[in-house]
């Protein structure tokens, strides 16, 4: 019975990556229960780290080898463009074990692994998906992960509630998509994305309202992933529930993953209604930089800020897919390495924070950190200055290029709108740096009993890493950028 | 890296490599600040060495030095000195810069690893503006002068210093982020961001994206809503550098990128800027006369001094701009020596407030003769170099509008107003309440770091023409990169 189904061959080198984490994912549940609670944390934290490590170096020798071609029945593509999203998402990965191996978790720790890297599995997958099923798939694999990373510390009522929130507004986000790819495929009749343009060409189906709609649903559900504004809603709650160290992943890697996929289903599958969605890109765009950038200006927790800086740092971002061009594929693909080193070091100098403090990291509790804690609080400026889009970061030439691409497009409206962005966002990244080192020394508060010894070497050096991608991304933008050219151009367009 | 612009280079790296020394390597406390120091005295070695090396007759872009940092946009790190303005600013920047280290070694400031890596990093970063020949690295060096600011306004600043630096990065980066845009559409339109090969851009909105930064970073008038409060809360050395150096970087940025790359916009507003910066000078000179204090007297001077100078600039003729680019070295170095002398005046007095001032001269020859002879050159008293400055400004600007230069004129009788009222504020008048016997007199370590600074000015006012004949190689500065628009200007060619 079996035979009689047609099984496409399968390219098992290109899955090398999901698969590497995988592996490493059961292992470290296998580990949850037969390595003895004494080295149960090393032992997973190991086992993660070499999967990411292992998932780094396949992504890398799968850029090095592949030209873009459709694999696995056209479900995946391999490609160049999967492969740098794909390194930058174990990247992420590695500096997480190392900001979470400090955590000190009771239980599920073995557990917190499997899903970190069952979840980073997933985002790869979502990026390499060239077909609607596959991206429900990498959406849905990444989410449920999450999800309960989230809610991991099931002793603390935030965290309960974070992922509570993220489950069901992540679960209506993906039924949007899921309904938006039933439409596409209802108009089109295909699945794969390539197919999907060439019928709308085809079919002159460029004005199909069911198809128009369903892109519209499809861009609402990756919306919520993306967290833009209007679909960003859990955000903030979220990031400030879940435990740091989840937080600081999912800033990054779902980012990542997420908006390599948009570009990948708006460059490929619909570049006949770029008229349409060029315009709802920087619509959201815009909406993400107003919600984030005035959001943030109030806010006195210090993750939260963060959060509505990663909205509106999604919003710069669209702003290069927007831009629908050749510039904009590199800006996205540039951008994403300062911003998720960036977005993985605030978050892990918070968690570095809270930990001491033992209670949540807020301005006024981050007085006077700059000085007592040098390294961290020198990262934490670093990361706050390229967030801000001030050189020698990456964040800088980040925007400069979201900027130079929104330019070529014609679109001179929305460079001023990222600048004036920019400069509202100014006064909140400037306020963490005020409170790490301008407060007189009157306001500082002390470590107060209750908290952990801030000494965390594992993570300092995720932190140290961090700060090297952010500072080394402004001076070595050639190579980076190089590498997005190429794997930009293995899109098939 | 190409050889002949190993000078430029070490220029620009030298503090930017002490600062890194400084935050980095673990060394004895007390020897953080003369490390600082021997870094900013070595550097002005390498400028002597510049200025050596510099041909001002040939004029142009010297001792340049190029690599390609990303090649998609056509940006690259490249460096030089071009033509003689270049060179007077670093000039200007490393003597200032070490004047205020060795200020702040003298001061002691705390936490002295922070604050000597920040003015290190801040030397670096003026260095870099004043030689990048790539808009984009302009840019960097812009920023990157911003955010060393920030800390040593905010962490060693006044009681009002939390105020002050919102205001000041607001205000600078807000003009910075316009000029921002102006670059990516210069860069894009050109194909590259150099400032050399780039050639010009007719879009008045490009250059108005320009002068947004520059016309903020000044002042000018009405964009100084940031320039007393940052004056008055930074340390002492701070405001040296701030009015002395960083308010430079904008009349240079008019001089280097405006007037070269845009000849159309510079035409087309000339009048609007001519005016602002003529409002600016009477402005800022009557602000001075009324100012309570003694950090509010210099702050509003250096106001009106910016006016001076871009009224200088926009005369766009060779002798305004040599009056110009001169009178930037003098105000340099006549605000930066006052602010110094202000914070001198302060740590005797805990106050700068004139009310509490007074009488200062008696038992203080050291401090009298200072104030006197920075006031007096200040003043633009005939046969001093602030006079040759000030004369050839209104000179050139009388070209554009016999108005002009009568504003002009006023202006420098205001200046003697505010500068005398200063001088019998603080050294004559009756003893004030916040003089004690025990305010003592200028320590030689004092004197030290002031005499140069003075000494400098004494030499200038004996021979002007240093720079004024060395400033722009004999209108060709525009010649070498934006003939085309250079010619339209009226007044041109009749003034050597």
């Amino acid at each position: 019975m079996i035979a009689a189904i047609p099984r496409p061959p399968v390219d098992w080198f290109a899955l090398s990556p999901e698969l590497a984490l995988l592996g490493v994912s059961g292992l470290c549940l296998m580990a949850a229960v037969l390595v003895p609670d004494v080295a149960r944390r090393a032992v997973s934290a190991a086992l993660a780290a070499g999967g990411f490590a292992a998932a780094f170096a396949l992504a890398a020798v799968l850029y090095d080898r592949s030209g873009g071609e459709s694999v696995v029945a056209g479900a995946i593509r391999r490609d160049r463009y999967a492969a740098l999203a794909a390194i930058i998402v174990a990247g992420a990965g590695l500096v997480a074990v190392a900001v979470s191996y400090g955590e000190r978790r009771q239980g599920h720790v073995a557990e917190y692994y499997a899903l970190l890297t069952a979840a980073a599995a997933g985002m790869i997958f979502l990026a390499a998906s060239n077909n609607l099923m596959t991206l429900f798939l990498g959406l849905e694999w990444f989410s449920i992960s999450l999800y309960i990373l989230c809610a991991v510390d099931s002793d603390r009522a935030r965290s309960l509630e974070a992922g509570l929130k993220y489950l069901i507004v992540g679960g209506f986000g993906s039924a949007v998509l899921l309904f938006g790819s039933a439409l596409v495929y209802g108009a089109t009749g295909q699945l794969q994305f390539e197919k999907i343009a060439a019928a709308t060409s085809a079919g002159g189906l460029r004005h199909d309202s069911i198809l128009i709609l369903g892109l519209a649903m499809i861009l609402a559900g990756l919306g919520f992933k993306v967290s833009a504004a209007p679909f960003h809603m859990w955000t903030p709650d979220v990031y400030e529930g879940a435990p740091t160290s989840v937080t600081a992943f999912m800033s990054a890697a779902t980012k990542v993953a997420a908006l390599v996929l948009t570009l990948r289903i708006l460059f490929t599958a619909f570049p006949d209604e770029a008229h349409l969605w060029t315009i709802a890109v920087a619509v959201i765009a815009c909406a993400s930089l107003a919600v984030g950038n005035l959001a943030a200006l109030v806010q006195r927790n210090v993750k939260r800020l963060l959060a509505y800086s990663s909205i509106s740092h999604a919003g710069f971002m669209l702003i290069a897919i927007a831009s629908n061009n050749a510039l904009g594929g590199r800006a996205l693909l540039y951008y994403l390495i300062p911003y998720s080193a960036m977005s993985i070091g605030a978050f892990a100098v918070v968690a570095a924070r809270e930990r001491e403090l033992g209670r949540e990291v807020t301005l006024d509790n981050l007085a006077g950190m700059g000085w007592e804690r040098p390294l961290l609080g020198a990262a934490m400026w670093t990361f706050m200055l390229g967030f801000a889009g001030l050189p020698p970061t990456g964040g800088f030439l980040g925007k400069f290029y979201v900027f130079s691409a929104a330019y070529d497009h014609g679109w001179l409206w929305l460079v001023i709108v990222g600048i004036a962005a920019t400069a509202v966002s100014l006064y909140y990244y400037l306020a963490v740096i005020r409170a790490l080192y301008l407060r007189p020394s009157a306001e500082l508060q002390f470590a107060v009993r209750g908290g952990q010894p801030p000494r965390d070497l594992l993570l300092q050096l995720g932190v140290l890493a961090c700060l090297a991608v952010a500072v080394g991304s402004f001076f070595g933008v050639q190579p980076l950028i190089d590498l997005a050219r190429h794997a930009f151009q293995t899109l098939p367009l | 890296m190409n050889a002949h612009g190993w000078v430029t280079d070490t220029l620009i790296l030298l503090p930017l490599g002490g600062a890194l020394l400084v935050w980095l390597v673990p060394m004895p406390r007390v020897w953080i600040a003369p490390t600082a120091l021997l870094v900013a005295l070595f550097e002005i070695g390498f400028w002597i060495e510049a200025v050596a090396r510099f041909d001002f007759d040939r004029g142009g872009l010297q001792e340049a030095s190029k690599l390609t940092w990303f090649s998609d946009l056509g940006a690259s790190y490249h460096v030089g000195m071009f033509e003689g303005f270049s060179l007077w600013l670093v000039g200007l920047t490393t003597i200032v810069l070490a004047a205020a280290i060795a200020y702040g070694l003298w001061a002691g400031r705390d936490r002295p690893r922070a604050y000597f890596g920040l003015m290190l990093f801040l030397t670096g970063a003026i260095v870099g503006v004043f030689t990048a020949q790539d808009l984009l690295l302009f840019y960097v060096f812009w920023e990157a002068m911003l955010i060393p600011l920030y800390v040593l306004i905010g962490v060693w600043g006044g009681p009002g210093r939390l105020g002050a630096t919102i205001k000041f990065v607001i205000y600078t980066m807000v003009g910075s982020l316009v000029m921002l845009a102006a670059v990516i559409v210069y860069g894009l339109q050109a194909g590259t961001f150099s400032m050399i090969d780039g050639g010009t851009n007719a879009s008045d909105w490009v250059f108005l994206g320009f002068a947004a930064a520059f016309v903020v970073k000044a002042p000018l008038f009405p964009f100084h809503g940031w320039l007393p409060d940052a004056y008055r809360e930074s340390p002492a050395e701070v405001s040296a550098v701030l009015s002395g150096v960083v308010s430079k970087a904008a009349a240079f940025g008019f001089l280097r990128i405006c007037f070269s790359l845009f000849p159309v916009g510079v035409h087309d507003l000339r009048t609007p800027i001519l005016v602002l910066a003529a409002i600016g000078l009477v402005y800022g000179s009557l602000l001075a006369f009324r100012a309570p204090d003694l950090r509010g007297v210099i702050a509003y001077s250096s106001l009106a001094q910016m006016g001076l100078i871009t009224l200088g600039l926009f005369a766009t003729n060779d002798l305004g701009i040599d009056g110009a680019v001169l009178q930037m070295v003098n105000h340099g170095l006549i605000s930066a020596t006052l602010f110094m002398l202000a914070g001198a005046v302060e740590r005797r007095t805990s106050t700068g407030q004139f009310a509490l001032l007074g009488g200062m001269a008696r038992g203080r020859p050291a401090l009298a003769t200072m104030l006197m002879a920075t006031g007096i050159i200040a003043l633009a008293v005939p046969g001093s170099t602030a006079f040759a400055g000030e004369f050839a400004i209104l000179a050139g600007v009388f070209r554009q509008g016999w108005l002009y230069a009568v504003v002009g004129a006023v202006a420098i009788v205001l200046a003697a107003m505010y500068v005398l009222r200063m001088i019998s504020a603080v050294l004559h008048d009756r003893v004030g309440s916040a003089v004690s016997d025990s305010a003592l007199d200028l320590r030689p370590a004092e004197l030290a770091i002031l005499a140069p600074l003075v000494g400098l000015l004494l030499f200038l006012s004996a021979w002007p023409a240093a720079i004024t004949d060395r400033a722009v190689a004999a209108g060709r500065v525009l010649q070498a990169s934006a003939a085309a628009g250079w010619s339209a200007y009226p007044g041109k060619g009749a003034a050597k």
